[in-house]
């Protein structure tokens, strides 16, 4: 309690109290941006008007008038409008980034567990093919497999024939037809009634072990019950999926699935350079499991298989998963290169044939931003989550 | 069904737990264990002791072929050590291992890293399983940790935890890797208690230390190496009143203060 | 048959024996690495089968049947030819220097030079005066290599005198009082208002004066090649450095409002293409300041490349940040360092040196995204090449191939490098702090 004779508290000047000078820089800074964004908003206004560029959304709605060589939903010249071109755009990037996603998974983990491997020869082959395919620019990369690879393969006549009637020419990528015959319900519900199965065993097996510790493998009985269920509802049907090979008919080939080379160009170059990647974070996640994990796994008495499955795995993919993510983010950014080649994704149609026709830029720019950056904030925000989720629990 | 008879850790069979005989080990070039001759018979203690870089890690860890012996024999319980998996997993199913490092799995938890290979190797049900862990978490007194997970514990709470999954497969045999060497010298004690608890018991132990006291009041035999050879292997009471070597003199003079 | 565990005799260290044969030499290395089981020997015995499937044709096209020297596409087209070094040869200026005027070229060449010097100055280890390097490289070399390679002056030219063929006293003489006075503060120990104010007036007085040199105008619509992409990279580095650990220490800062900036800024940088973000530059830039100040068209990549960059070495900078322990920030504020202070003396140096390799990542990563810009039309060195690939005088069917074979192993010699640098100072770094 301050008595009368306590000297009085010293007076501090409003310039030293560190909670002001907190708050006199924040309000100076938002006061320069605010009157930095009024300056360039009263800019923009100006000029756009004066370069008569439109300054609202009513181009969306607007016929496109141009074709496009790939489209997932049905769009034409002369009757789709811009907003309906930009989700062409969208769907064909998604396309491109889920199946470049998925090779790239499988290369990359592949490659990163090569790099580990016992084996000289493989880990040092791994090792360089990591190294080229990371110290050379993407760009570079896909334009070499679309002009120096693609566009010199011989033309349908003279088609790469790959096994499978899988053609390769420098009109792109032939792939046999999947026909649906009669039947094919039959067949298809067969093959999910076993893979139903396959689960609910699976499912007992894992109970049953907790109750007796008996081990059933799961896998074998899988594929058993796939092969046979769903192998004989195949037969007894007629076989009612069948591939039409594409036949070569004059110029071209008819029948078939046609895959623009660009997409090919796009994926294969996606692909290597995302797996490079992804092996590097295979790898730094299984090293960074320590080698002491795996010796107290065996001096127990597990087998490798089980020592993998329940010691290493575990650790690793704790590890690995955060990076993983980051590099199929990446690998969905890296898809915007797509317009170098002129493969019709979101860049390429919209901020490029959409914003030169109706020059609406900061419309469509921001709009193009706006769809990369809410993928890329709702990814990051669920990995957030389970990073959290499955994080070690520590002191 | 969790009987009495799952919790006696299993006897050693034959007279002679583990004999090593002219065992020759190399990495690359280097020549690490030098014509080592050991026997160890049923229910010993053993206390390998000596300078850093002398072997005795390698020599515990051939044992259960954590590392792989280039010349010699080496017999657990009457099974021989060579390239073969289904011996290697017998031999591992009888012989548990403490490691300095702990090597706790940080993503189960205490329980569970106790009932992991009763219910993968041995094909115990979980109920057994977990009973089984239980029972020796309770023998070495830190039974209220079971649901934590290992990060969470001390690192004396943390060696306890190790020695119990190690007792779980009732091995015959145990082997120590310097157990007490990365624990805060307040927690030395506890570990150590636990040991000899374990010695008391019957257990055939073979054990790398620093502890000279633990080896005083523990050991059957004490064996000193250097640079890969065995010098020296001596009751306790000659080891340390009357050592038959030069250099085993030297090195007691070092680490006795 | 059992041991007498009792030695009688004193003992004898024994000599250290060879391995066993299976062990030794060649054939050990072989046992354990190639064959050390059966998978292992399959994998080895198809991975040999693998090169001996592709090398020999690969060195056939590159070296053995390729077209050394050659004055037209005429050698390159005859069937069997392999890579036509010729072609490279014959456009290496073009590759190096876009359309420069080739009377000028030391202009360029001085540049680099000093650059590269600079560079190497700062980065080697055992280097001393990197303080003055830093000086160098951040604040006087972008100056004079702007006016060196333009042949402008490198100051707002609204600002300056209108330039004349004599020195005029009356620009030349307040200067020189100002610069006096400099000094004087300098002297004074008021070493950072003296020093930017001499910085400030050399800077005056040497632009005031540039027209002196005689340069030919240069404009950037002429520049390609290997020089800008270095140029576009070097750029994107001299500002993501300071604007990075600026942004890095704005998200850290505890005012909400600055941090909120901050990680907004970080945040949509981050999530969006590099391709949008030129675009953005190029396209939307213009439109928000007005006509008179319009950059040009080498001026908006670059901001967009600097933007860009400075976010991801925003985060390379906060990961050096959160490295130095909290220990260090207790004691620099206990021994009464302001917060200015405590950054620059105690937090940055040990949070820069300990991020050095994920800068140099960072430059790795710049220099390969450097190719990007040719979306807004820059001539860089990839573009260089693609785009002479269609030269009529050289067309055939090995052209497109060398020319990317040559700039993937010139990226890929340059990158490779520096991430071996990287790599070295890691370890150097985690050496010095081993116990």
């Amino acid at each position: 309690m301050a008595s009368m004779n306590d000297p009085p508290a010293p007076r501090t000047s409003i310039l030293n109290n560190p909670l002001w000078r907190g708050l006199f820089w924040q309000i100076l800074t938002l006061a320069v941006l605010v009157w930095l964004a009024l300056q360039a908003f009263d800019n923009a206004v100006v000029n756009m008007r004066a370069r008569n560029i439109p300054t609202d959304f009513a181009f969306w709605n607007r016929p496109a008038g141009f074709d496009v060589n790939q489209t997932l939903i049905p769009f034409s010249s002369s009757t789709s409008t811009y907003g309906q071109a930009f989700y062409v755009g969208l769907l064909n990037t998604l396309l491109v980034a889920a199946i470049g996603i998925v090779f790239a998974t499988i290369i990359g983990f592949t490659v990163g567990i090569a790099r580990l491997s016992s084996n000289w020869i493989v880990a040092r082959l791994a090792t360089v093919y990591v190294e080229v395919v990371r110290n050379t620019p993407l760009l570079l990369q896909l334009l070499f497999w679309y002009n120096a690879v693609l566009k010199s393969l011989p033309g349908p006549r003279e088609s790469l024939a790959l096994p499978g009637s899988i053609y390769l020419n420098n009109r792109g990528l032939v792939l046999p037809e999947p026909v649906f015959g009669a039947g094919i319900e039959w067949a298809l519900g067969a093959v999910a009634l076993a893979l139903l199965l396959a689960v609910v065993f699976a499912i007992w097996a894992q109970g049953e072990q907790r109750r007796t510790g008996a081990r059933y493998h799961a896998l074998p009985v899988a594929i058993g019950l796939l092969l046979v269920l769903g192998g004989g509802a195949w037969l007894a049907n007629g076989s009612p999926l069948s591939f039409q090979a594409p036949v070569l008919r004059g110029f071209n080939f008819a029948g078939g699935v046609k895959v623009i080379p660009e997409l090919v160009a796009l994926v294969l170059g996606l692909s290597l350079y995302t797996a490079s990647f992804i092996a590097e974070v295979v790898r730094a996640g299984v090293t960074a499991v320590p080698t002491g994990q795996t010796e107290a796994a065996q001096a127990l008495g597990l087998r490798r298989g089980d020592t993998l499955r329940l010691v290493v795995v575990p650790q690793a993919l704790r590890i690995i998963i955060p990076p993983l993510t980051n590099q199929y983010l990446n690998l969905l950014k890296n898809s915007s290169l797509a317009v170098f080649i002129g493969y019709p994704d979101l860049i390429q149609i919209f901020a490029g044939t959409v914003l030169n026709q109706t020059g609406a830029a900061v419309q469509v720019v921001s709009i193009t931003m706006a769809v990369y950056l809410a993928i890329s904030l709702v990814t990051s925000l669920a990995m957030n989550l389970y990073a959290r989720r499955i994080s070690l629990r520590e002191r | 069904m969790a009987t009495a008879s799952n919790f006696r850790p299993r006897q050693v069979t034959n007279a002679n737990a583990i004999e090593m005989i002219g065992v020759h080990k190399w990495f690359d070039q280097f020549h690490v264990l030098k014509d080592i001759n050991l026997t160890v018979r049923a229910g010993e203690k053993i206390v390998i002791c000596g300078p850093s870089g002398s072997g005795k890690s390698t020599l515990i860890r051939c044992i259960n072929r954590l590392e792989a012996h280039q010349r010699g024999r080496i017999v657990v319980d009457g099974v021989e050590l060579v390239e073969d998996v289904k011996r290697i997993d017998a031999v591992r199913r009888d012989v548990g291992m403490v490691f300095q490092q702990f090597n706790l799995f940080p993503h189960l938890t205490v329980l569970e890293n106790c009932s992991l290979a009763p219910v993968w190797v041995n094909r115990l049900p979980k109920a057994e399983a977990d009973a089984i862990a239980m029972h020796y978490l309770e023998r070495v007194r830190i039974p209220e940790q079971a649901n934590k997970y290992p990060l969470q514990l001390s690192g004396g709470q943390q060696q306890r935890v190790a020695i119990a999954r190690a007792l779980c497969m009732s091995p015959k045999i145990m082997l120590f890797d310097e157990p007490t060497s990365a624990l805060d010298p307040e927690m030395v004690k506890e570990v150590l208690d636990t040991m000899m608890q374990l010695a008391k018991d019957g257990m055939t132990m073979i054990c790398v230390t620093h502890e000279m006291n633990f080896a005083r009041e523990v050991a059957d035999k004490i064996v000193f190496m250097d640079r890969g050879e065995i010098v020296e292997a001596n009751t306790p009471e000659r080891f340390f009143s009357n050592p038959a070597q030069e250099r085993t003199r030297l090195f007691l003079a070092q680490v006795l203060r | 048959m059992s041991v007498p565990d009792l030695r009688s005799s004193p003992f004898e260290p024994s000599p250290d024996l060879p391995p066993p044969l299976m062990m030794r030499g060649t054939w050990g290395w072989m046992r354990e690495n190639l064959f050390s089981s059966w998978l292992s020997a399959v994998l080895t015995v198809g991975s040999v089968l693998l090169l001996a499937w592709i090398l020999p044709d690969l060195i056939r096209y590159l070296f053995i049947d390729a077209i050394w020297s050659a004055s037209d596409g005429e050698p390159c087209r005859a069937p069997g030819a392999g890579a036509c070094w010729a072609y490279v040869n014959a456009k290496l200026t073009f590759f190096t220097y876009g359309a420069y005027p080739r009377d000028q070229l030391w202009r360029v060449n001085s540049v680099m030079a000093s650059g590269a010097v600079l560079a190497v100055w700062l980065l080697w280890p055992a280097a001393k005066g990197k303080a003055i390097a830093a000086v160098l490289f951040f604040a006087v070399f972008p100056i004079v290599a702007f006016g060196l390679l333009t042949g402008r002056t490198p100051f707002p030219t609204s600002l300056l005198p209108s330039p004349g063929s004599e020195i005029d006293i009356g620009v030349v003489a307040p200067a020189l009082m100002i610069a006096a006075l400099a000094i004087l503060f300098i002297f004074m120990r008021r070493v950072w208002l003296g020093g930017v104010l001499l910085f400030l007036v050399v800077w005056f007085l040497a632009a005031a004066h540039w027209n002196f040199l005689g340069l030919t105008i240069v404009d950037t619509d002429k520049w390609g090649g290997i020089f800008v992409s270095l140029l576009v990279a070097s750029v994107g580095i001299v500002f993501s450095l300071p604007c990075g650990v600026l942004l890095a220490l704005g998200r850290r800062s505890r005012m909400p409002i600055i941090r909120f900036l901050s990680i907004v800024l970080i945040e949509i940088v981050r999530g969006v293409p590099l391709i949008t973000v030129l675009f953005m530059a190029n396209t939307m830039l213009p439109l928000f300041v007005p006509d008179a100040w319009s950059p040009d068209r080498l001026l908006r990549p670059l901001i967009g490349v600097a933007l860009f960059s400075s976010v991801y070495m925003a985060e390379v900078v906060r990961g050096g940040l959160e490295a130095v322990p909290r220990g260090q920030y207790e004691a620099a504020m206990a021994v009464g360092l302001n917060w200015r202070r405590m950054m620059m003396l105690v937090a940055l140096p040990q949070a820069l040196t300990a991020v050095i390799p994920g800068i140099v990542n960072s430059f790795i990563a710049l220099f390969k995204d450097t190719t990007l810009v040719a979306i807004v039309g820059i001539f860089d060195f990839l573009r260089a090449v693609d785009t002479q690939r269609l030269d009529p005088a050289w067309a055939g069917p090995s052209i497109s191939a060398t020319g990317y074979i040559f700039a993937a192993a010139f990226y890929f010699v340059f990158c490779f490098a520096m991430s071996r640098y990287s790599q070295m100072m890691e370890r150097r770094h985690a050496a010095g702090r081993k116990r």
